[in-house]
């Protein structure tokens, strides 16, 4: 199958692929960039694990065609902590015990940080909203909820070196 | 049409792994030249921490920093035997196992501090902190580091040790059928306020409150987590989720996350939870582990809340709102229940 140029930013840094024909851009991050932070969960858009950010927006990378970010800025977890100083969400995650075996992490801190570049101080229902598209088989997701809410009021923002 | 609040009740005694005898697990722990711990296990920590809990009880009885072990889990082809993570297991039998070999560990440890202090290995202790002294003599000391490097480059020794929890077989009495089918048994109760919706069949889950006791909580956070995120689970097996058999046949049944109900962020309710701690006989440090239990007294709450909400008593899980309708409708219209 013709393979075809992908050129885009993954965490500020240019990438240049090959992607097939039909491919979707979880498969190029985790196979052709070896970026594994997106996890595959149910591999059509219902679970929210692979969630990834396109442009500001929250994306669905496991439906989303490689060749449609050709020149946008994508962004995963991969590129949230600035060297050891996690991001205000990692750190309200750890400290909220917002994870338990941690699938759904990745996708629900992309869903939070989509929610908080856009709105810095959202209400609990606000939070809500942003990862109702993201599944959690562990906690119940009050720590989760409780976490993205600590992260937005800044009490995590001098986030501390692990 | 009306809106009916209910409460439910509900208990569970629960008992901690496979019954009946048996049921072991292993534990290898050794340390490095440089005073660092390692603990094998084959024991999987699928979230619920079993790492973390190990990790603790393993620092706790060599007696060295929790920094300066490490937990190495899930490999059956290399690691020792368990049976497995079920049935609430791991804290109580892998711990027991934990422990065991830990102990076996620090014998040996505490021997080669006390070939290079020249003293006896009865008159040592730990301090938590990385060091080994004489008792009652702090200045009489070795650091864990280099009694195990000594162990190791000038003693010949391996500072390890083997471990294993099996439970003993319960004999049964020939007379009267008596035995002992298990060791250990954790508890809680726990009252469900819901909200049912006459005209829609609909329940929402207001409030949990419940009151646990599982021995000494290790690790409390994440007992709590683990209590939470369990009492969920309960919620959407009471109200939610089914497999089979599905109404009204295989082909109308769940192929995918859009059509497996679960409940979402937006359906959680408030769940205040007391640990009470009872430190159990045979539990390592007194844990018994929430396990299982998280899970299951929430759906016989959550059946009792809908039956003192509106008199329907729904027998068959999950208390779907056609369910609820039906039994409505055959009794003629809710029939709140008293409050309690």
């Amino acid at each position: 199958m013709a393979k075809k140029p992908v050129q885009f930013r993954l965490n500020g840094d240019e990438k240049a692929v090959f992607a097939a024909e039909g491919e979707n851009l979880l498969d190029v991050l985790r196979r052709g960039v070896g970026d594994l932070t997106p996890k595959f969960g149910c591999g059509q858009g219902t679970c929210g694990a692979c969630t990834v950010i396109i442009d500001g927006e929250p994306r669905l990378s496991c439906i989303t065609l490689a060749e449609t970010v050709e020149g946008k800025a994508v962004s995963t977890v991969a590129g949230l902590a600035d060297g050891a100083r996690l991001h205000p969400l990692q750190d309200a995650f750890m400290r909220h015990f917002a994870a338990q075996c941690g699938y759904c992490t990745p996708g629900m801190l992309m869903a939070a940080k989509a929610l908080l570049d856009r709105n810095p101080r959202p209400s609990r229902e606000d939070v809500v909203d942003a990862i109702s598209g993201n599944l959690c088989r562990c906690t119940g997701y009050e720590a989760i909820i409780n976490a993205i809410l600590d992260a937005a009021s800044g009490a995590s923002q001098n986030a501390r070196r692990v | 049409m009306a809106r009916h609040r209910g409460k439910g009740f509900s208990c569970i005694n629960y008992p901690i792994g496979m019954n009946l005898g048996g049921d072991p697990s292993q534990a290898l722990v050794h340390s490095n030249p440089d005073g660092k711990f390692m603990v094998a296990l084959s024991s999987i920590d699928l979230g619920q921490g079993m790492k973390s809990v190990t990790r603790q009880i393993a620092a706790e009885t060599l007696g060295v920093p929790i920094a300066d072990v490490y937990v190495d889990t899930a490999d059956s082809d290399t690691g020792p035997h368990c049976m497995g993570s079920f049935a609430s297991r791991g804290t109580h039998r892998v711990g027991n196992a934990v422990i065991q070999a830990a102990q076996e560990a620090r014998a040996v440890m505490l021997e080669a501090a006390a070939e290079e202090l020249e003293v006896n290995a009865a008159d040592l202790v730990t301090d938590g902190k990385g060091n080994i002294h004489v008792r009652g003599a702090p200045s009489r000391a070795i650091t864990v580091a280099a009694a195990c490097g000594a162990a190791q480059f000038k003693q010949g020794r391996t500072v390890s040790g083997r471990g294993i929890f099996l439970i003993p077989l319960s004999d049964v009495d020939p007379d009267t059928g008596e035995m002992t089918p298990v060791s250990c048994f954790a508890h809680a109760a726990m009252i469900v306020e819901v909200e049912v919706d006459d005209e829609t069949g609909d329940v929402a889950v207001i409030e949990m409150n419940s009151a646990y006791e599982v021995g000494r909580a290790l690790n409390p956070r994440l007992v709590e987590q683990q209590l939470v995120g369990g009492a969920w689970m309960g919620m959407s097996h009471a109200l939610w989720e089914t497999t089979e058999p599905y109404y009204p046949d295989r082909s109308h049944g769940p192929i995918d996350f859009n059509t497996y109900l679960m409940p979402g962020p937006g359906n959680i309710a408030p769940h205040n939870i007391a640990i009470l701690e009872r430190p159990a006989p045979d539990g390592p440090y007194g844990g018994k582990g929430p396990g299982e239990m998280c899970a299951n007294p929430v759906l016989p709450a959550v059946a009792n809340a809908v039956f003192n909400a509106v008199g329907v008593r729904v027998d068959e899980l999950p208390i779907t709102p056609e369910k609820v309708l039906r039994g409505i409708r055959a009794q003629g219209g809710a029939r709140p229940q008293a409050r309690r």
